[in-house]
């Protein structure tokens, strides 16, 4: 049997229900990876021994009746998660050989939950992409259609929960990685509010903008991954103190009394007639289920990308900066003196995205240049942060695309930065702006690539982005639609 | 031009990056192109506006200062380059 496609809510009410046990949902997730994996390329390494252990463990744990909310659910993280005494290796050469003395909290949650964690998924080196394919271990591919991009930074997450691989998984999203490859790959993804979900363990890229957040075949789901996620962590000291909300109990509300602001920036040039027509359907499904539709302004929407990319850049020099080569990591063994060894291990561990970034930072911060651009960026950071605080005055939550288009093909961006930055605008400014964001199905395109649809919404109301997520996969009918490979 | 190869040679030191001719070459011209896309920036009056470096701010994020337990020394070295079991070794600085 297939139990690799059942969501995590259908697996957990098998596993209580005794139809099936932990241990057939580990090996038919094995079994798919051995069977697509060559194709797909989801995965730097998989645990298969020590999931099929985890699995012994969990049945025994339900036999007890001790287990925990996701006892037995196999699940992928992204590769930038440090695993305790398993290695992560961020997608680069620089961390080939890293193994972690430490769990990040979302693995110790996760784990203490009852959740198997079967491998660490290909992911853009350093986070620092839009497509994966910056990744040292191989580029994940779309599931959906040979020769097309997966999205990136989370590109092997999103392959990994399209394709059956395993039934969910954790990314991270700096400028839209959790959210763009959710909408290429045709799954849900989340990026909570920044602060909602602890960043300890989490390989920093632009400490202000990285968030973890699922990637799963369902709404439901996502909500029950954020419920063990989710949380204040003294161990982060971004991490906020808020009250726990169980995010399942709310979801199948309806949208009657919401508003859903369409914000006109959104839908302007450059915006793929396919992407337009699946978003203004969903949005028709959002006023049958009872949300009034309202037109916003995000006026200085066409500033994004240019703040984003000084941002983000500025604050990967200074965090990159710890690739030394002196206390973890590659070193290049050969320099005889301490500046060379900095020099040619950074030159030789870092690939040519993560340079350029590194490059982009340093000289935006540098003497001379920092009011010019890293001080100007952020000043534009509170205009569109007030964007979102006057537009959020009018409506509960925005509606948009996630991307200007479907997957482009393997390749045809990659040597071209601006264009692939260029790709990212309308998931950055939830980055920027703090504020959660997720991608939910909304149909395909004609050569049949996957179409998300963005909800964005006010500081830690994730719980009303759910809800407005549950009635459009309701309405549509996308809910765990698996991609046939 | 926003930036020339001597500038990019200058942020790579800085950056502690060597560049090979080939790369210096590609990445100044495509620097050039990033940071010319970026100065639309300029168009839009900020004179006054305070900077976010942080969307949501926390105030003083105190811990109890109590005694706990760090990591142990030898899984601190277990993933460096060189060490002499004790602490971590580089080249020789002076």
């Amino acid at each position: 049997m297939d139990y690799n496609t059942y969501t995590v809510s259908e697996s957990l009410e098998k596993l209580a229900s005794g139809e099936i046990c932990c241990k057939d949902l580990v090996t038919s997730c094995l079994r798919q990876i051995e069977k697509s994996e060559d194709r797909l390329h989801s995965f730097i390494t998989v645990f298969s021994e020590e999931a099929l252990a985890r699995a012994d463990e969990e049945d025994e744990k339900r036999g007890k009746k001790e287990s925990g909310p996701l006892s037995g659910i196999p699940l992928s993280v992204k590769d930038l998660l440090c695993t305790k005494d398993r290695q992560t290796t961020c997608g680069s050469k620089m961390l080939q050989n890293f193994v972690p003395p430490y769990d990040a909290t979302v693995i110790e949650k996760l784990e203490k939950d009852g959740a198997i964690i079967i491998g660490k998924t290909t992911m853009d080196e350093f986070a620092m992409g839009s497509t994966s394919e910056t990744c040292y271990y191989g580029v994940p591919q779309n599931p959906w259609q040979d020769g097309y991009v997966a999205g990136g930074s989370s590109g092997g997450s999103a392959t990994s929960v399209a394709s059956g691989q395993c039934l969910a998984s954790l990314g991270s999203d700096t400028g839209g990685s959790i959210r763009q490859p959710a909408s290429l790959c045709g799954v849900v993804g989340m990026k909570p509010t920044y602060g909602r979900v602890s960043r300890y363990g989490l390989v920093a890229f632009a400490s202000s903008l990285d968030q973890i957040g699922p990637l799963t075949r369902s709404v439901e789901d996502c909500a029950l991954l954020m419920n063990t996620i989710a949380g204040y962590d003294k161990r982060d000291s971004t991490s906020v103190r808020c009250d726990r909300v169980d995010y399942r109990t709310s979801i199948a509300e309806g949208l009657k009394g919401l508003k859903i602001g369409v914000p006109q920036e959104y839908f302007g040039e450059g915006l793929d007639e396919e992407v337009e027509k699946v978003v203004r359907e969903n949005i028709a499904m959002a006023k049958d289920c009872g949300a009034q539709i309202v037109e916003v302004s995000l006026p200085h929407t066409d500033y994004c990308v240019a703040a984003y990319y000084l941002i983000a850049p500025a604050e990967a020099s200074s965090n990159l900066a710890r690739y030394d080569g002196v206390v973890y990591g590659y070193r290049e063994m050969e320099a005889e003196t301490l500046v060379d060894m900095y020099k040619r291990t950074r030159s030789e561990g870092f690939g040519a995205e993560v340079k350029r970034r590194i490059l982009i930072g340093t000289y935006a911060l540098s003497s001379g240049y920092y009011d010019a651009y890293y001080k100007k960026a952020s000043q534009v950071r509170t205009v569109i942060l007030q964007d979102f605080k006057n537009a959020f005055q009018q409506c509960d939550a925005l509606i948009s695309a996630v991307t200007p288009t479907p997957a482009w093909k393997v390749g045809e961006k990659a040597d071209d930065p601006l264009a692939m930055y260029l790709s990212d605008i309308f998931s950055l400014s939830a980055n920027l702006a703090g504020i959660p964001g997720m991608s939910v199905p909304g149909g395909f395109s004609t050569k049949g690539l996957p179409i998300g649809i963005q909800l964005q919404g006010p500081h830690f109301k994730e719980d009303t982005l759910l809800t407005i997520a549950y009635n459009i996969e309701k309405a549509n009918g996308l809910a765990n639609r698996l991609a046939p490979v | 031009m926003k930036i020339n190869r001597k500038e990019v040679e200058h942020v790579a030191h800085l950056a502690r990056l060597t560049l090979g001719e080939e790369e210096l070459e590609k990445l100044t011209g495509q620097l050039d192109t990033i940071l010319r896309y970026v100065d639309k920036l300029d168009a839009l009056d900020t004179a006054g506006i305070e900077p976010t470096t942080h969307a949501f701010s926390i105030r003083n994020a105190f811990r109890e200062d109590s005694i706990h337990a760090s990591l142990p020394q030898e899984d601190s070295l277990r993933n460096c380059a060189k060490s002499d079991g004790e602490t971590f070794v580089v080249p020789r600085i002076i």
